[in-house]
């Protein structure tokens, strides 16, 4: 029974290791969906998937690029200085406190981290939103870092990935931050002029100002399971309708049917199906096309002995 | 009779009192010419002291004034041969933006608007000026015509942002908005933006990413309305005072911001006050921004706005 496990797995931890409160609190997580508790390795080898109920959780950004680049391997680049806190910002607290506490919180300077690397054997540009760094919220750092990450493309002639995770614009910044709409927006025609493959992965939640500028606007749109995403936030429409929402409303899959993403895609699955969808937009074969001997050499190996498409490397080719 | 604010009380009194007095006149009995030019000129000096320095949340509500003129107003009395357009091609004729053809002091131009509507009436069937994803999508087959003809294209923002409704959610609003964004990016026709009352978020800047944005001198433009940063950075909608003034929403903060290009004077008291001055003043402002890109080539206007843009939160801020 699930109460029990939930119960007993972390007070029999508490007893075999002896003294109370030896064990930190996040070597077990608690599934928000199933109330299941997993143990952190288990965890972290599941990419913070729930394995009793398939609950995605959200994911950092250094676990993000590790799991989408091959061997895990990347660069990050720094984004131009941008001014902190532009308009002096105070509500309750300082922004300028909340930054620093965001800072020291997340070991990077704002929300989005900017990669380059291989994925699937192509060259990719990833650019991370992750929900720790204040909401995943979308000032002028931000929007400096997707310009940066979309020249980056362009300089590397690699697409650009995108994992969207964030409440919307970063009220602290004002104007500034409604102006990141604009601007991200140019990042994306950057790409997509160079001809470049532009790719949103949605990930829990995308909502407001980044959802009404570039995390919309991908040529490929992925979402992941039960990842709510939408303009508005489900209170502010609750208080408008004055009625509750319809189940499963804003979330993936309501999405997916309602035409809005191309696919909803496990995350087991994501790096493969990225992979997959660059090596199909980059290299597309054909006789105009002077790449097109290297990719029909490799299928043709990938072909050749039976034996080989067994092993793992050659299924990922061939898929 | 006026509509007045919280804050026009003053205001409201002395005018009370010449309304008073001139009724009194009317009945003949009593000469009171005198006494009704000096209370004018109280009122006079009463307004100008409080609109040379009413606060970001009094703006706020200047700019909502129910009697401001919107934006069929403005189009009424600048588009001749106005021709409104309707529909997405897609799914609906969105009210709460209106959009069409005409002719702008001797152009034709491509007008496109947010509009709350006058009365109650007018502002159901405009939805309060909150568009659903239908109105943006009208408004990006509108742009994209006006680029395909090369006809400048002039909007007109006010509204409080886009609309939070299932249906909206269901059929893509955000998608909605970013397009229109892109949009606003791509033409290589000039496009003149005015933020005539209330600039609500992602709602305003899917119309507003322009080559020349003005903005009139009481209205506002921001990220959230200052309610709804309330409740959520200070988690009480009571606070709106504080959250307007810390979000610097105002037209002389965006101006030194360097996010506009243009206040524009309003009548003492108020564009609702005097509305035909400012629907005149905002058509000058507008032909000037016009004029301003006369003969330039397309690829030149796209870039300039595309460079404005990218200038922004590098410039202007300390
Ligand atoms: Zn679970």
């Amino acid at each position: 029974m699930n109460w029990l496990k939930n119960i007993v797995r972390p007070k029999l931890r508490e007893l075999v290791g002896g003294q109370k409160k030896d064990v930190p609190d996040n070597l077990w997580h608690k599934c928000r969906d199933c109330s299941q508790m997993i143990f952190h390795r288990e965890l972290e080898k599941n990419q913070h998937v729930c394995q009793h109920c398939g609950h995605h959780m959200r994911l950092g950004a250094v676990a993000r690029l590790k799991s989408i680049f091959d061997d895990g391997a990347y660069t990050t680049i720094n984004p131009p200085d941008s001014p902190p806190d532009p308009l002096k910002f105070k509500d309750i607290k300082r922004y300028s406190d909340r930054l620093k506490d965001a800072r020291s919180k997340n070991d990077t300077d704002d929300a989005l981290t900017v990669a380059h690397g291989q994925l699937g054997g192509n060259p990719a540009v990833i650019a991370v939103l992750d929900f720790a760094f204040m909401g995943g919220s979308m000032g002028i750092a931000v929007g400096e870092g997707l310009l940066a990450a979309g020249q980056l493309a362009v300089e590397k002639g690699a697409p650009l990935v995108v994992f969207s995770s964030s409440g919307g614009a970063r009220m602290q910044e004002g104007i500034h931050s409604l102006m990141q709409l604009a601007r991200t927006t140019i990042a994306v025609d950057d790409v997509r002029e160079a001809g470049l493959p532009y790719i949103v992965v949605l990930t829990d939640p995308t909502t407001g100002g980044v959802s009404a500028s570039f995390a919309m606007l991908g040529d490929i749109a992925i979402a992941e399971p039960g990842a709510i995403i939408g303009f508005a936030g489900q209170r502010v429409i609750e208080q408008t309708i004055r009625e509750t929402l319809p189940e499963g409303f804003q979330r993936a899959e309501y999405l997916h049917e309602h035409g809005m993403v191309d696919m909803v895609c496990h995350r087991h699955e994501l790096r493969d199906t990225l992979a997959r969808v660059i090596d199909l937009l980059m290299n597309k074969g054909g006789t105009d096309d002077e790449d097109a001997s290297l990719p029909a050499v490799v299928d043709a190996a990938a072909l050749e002995g039976p034996a080989d498409s067994a092993d793992a490397d050659a299924g990922e080719t061939a898929a | 009779m006026h509509n007045y604010l919280d804050f026009e009380k003053p205001i409201a009194e002395l005018e009370g009192k010449i309304e008073e007095l001139r009724h009194l006149s009317g009945s003949g009995e009593v000469n009171i010419a005198d006494e009704v030019t000096k209370l004018q000129a109280k009122v006079d000096k009463l307004l100008a002291q409080t609109y040379s320095k009413l606060t970001p949340w009094q703006k706020t509500q200047v700019a909502r004034h129910h009697d401001r003129p919107h934006a069929v107003d403005y189009i009424s009395a600048w588009i001749e041969d106005f021709t409104p357009l309707a529909g997405d091609r897609a799914f609906a004729e969105d009210q709460a933006i209106l959009g069409g053809i005409g002719r702008f002091r001797g152009r034709s131009v491509m007008v496109i608007g947010t509009e709350k509507g006058a009365d109650t009436e007018a502002r159901v069937k405009h939805n309060f000026g909150m568009a659903r994803p239908e109105g943006y999508r009208k408004a990006q087959r509108l742009m994209t015509m006006a680029d395909h003809f090369g006809l400048p294209v002039i909007t007109l923002v006010d509204t409080p942002g886009a609309y939070p409704g299932v249906d909206a959610e269901a059929r893509g609003q955000a998608e909605a908005i970013a397009r229109s964004i892109e949009t606003c990016l791509a033409l290589k026709v000039p496009l003149i933006s005015v933020i005539i009352g209330e600039g609500g978020s992602g709602g305003a800047i899917a119309l507003a990413t322009a080559n020349t944005v003005l903005m009139l001198e009481h209205a506002i433009y921001s990220v959230i309305s200052p309610e709804g940063c309330a409740s959520i950075l200070w988690r009480s909608g009571d606070m709106a005072q504080d959250a307007a003034a810390a979000m610097r929403l105002t037209a002389q903060d965006l101006m030194e911001f360097g996010i506009i290009d243009v206040v524009v004077p309003e009548p003492m008291g108020g564009a609702h006050r005097e509305r035909d001055i400012v629907i005149d003043a905002l058509e000058d402002a507008v032909d000037e921004a016009l004029n301003a890109f006369q003969g330039m080539e397309g690829a030149m206007l796209k870039a300039s706005r595309r460079d404005k843009y990218l200038a922004m939160g590098k410039t202007g801020l300390a």
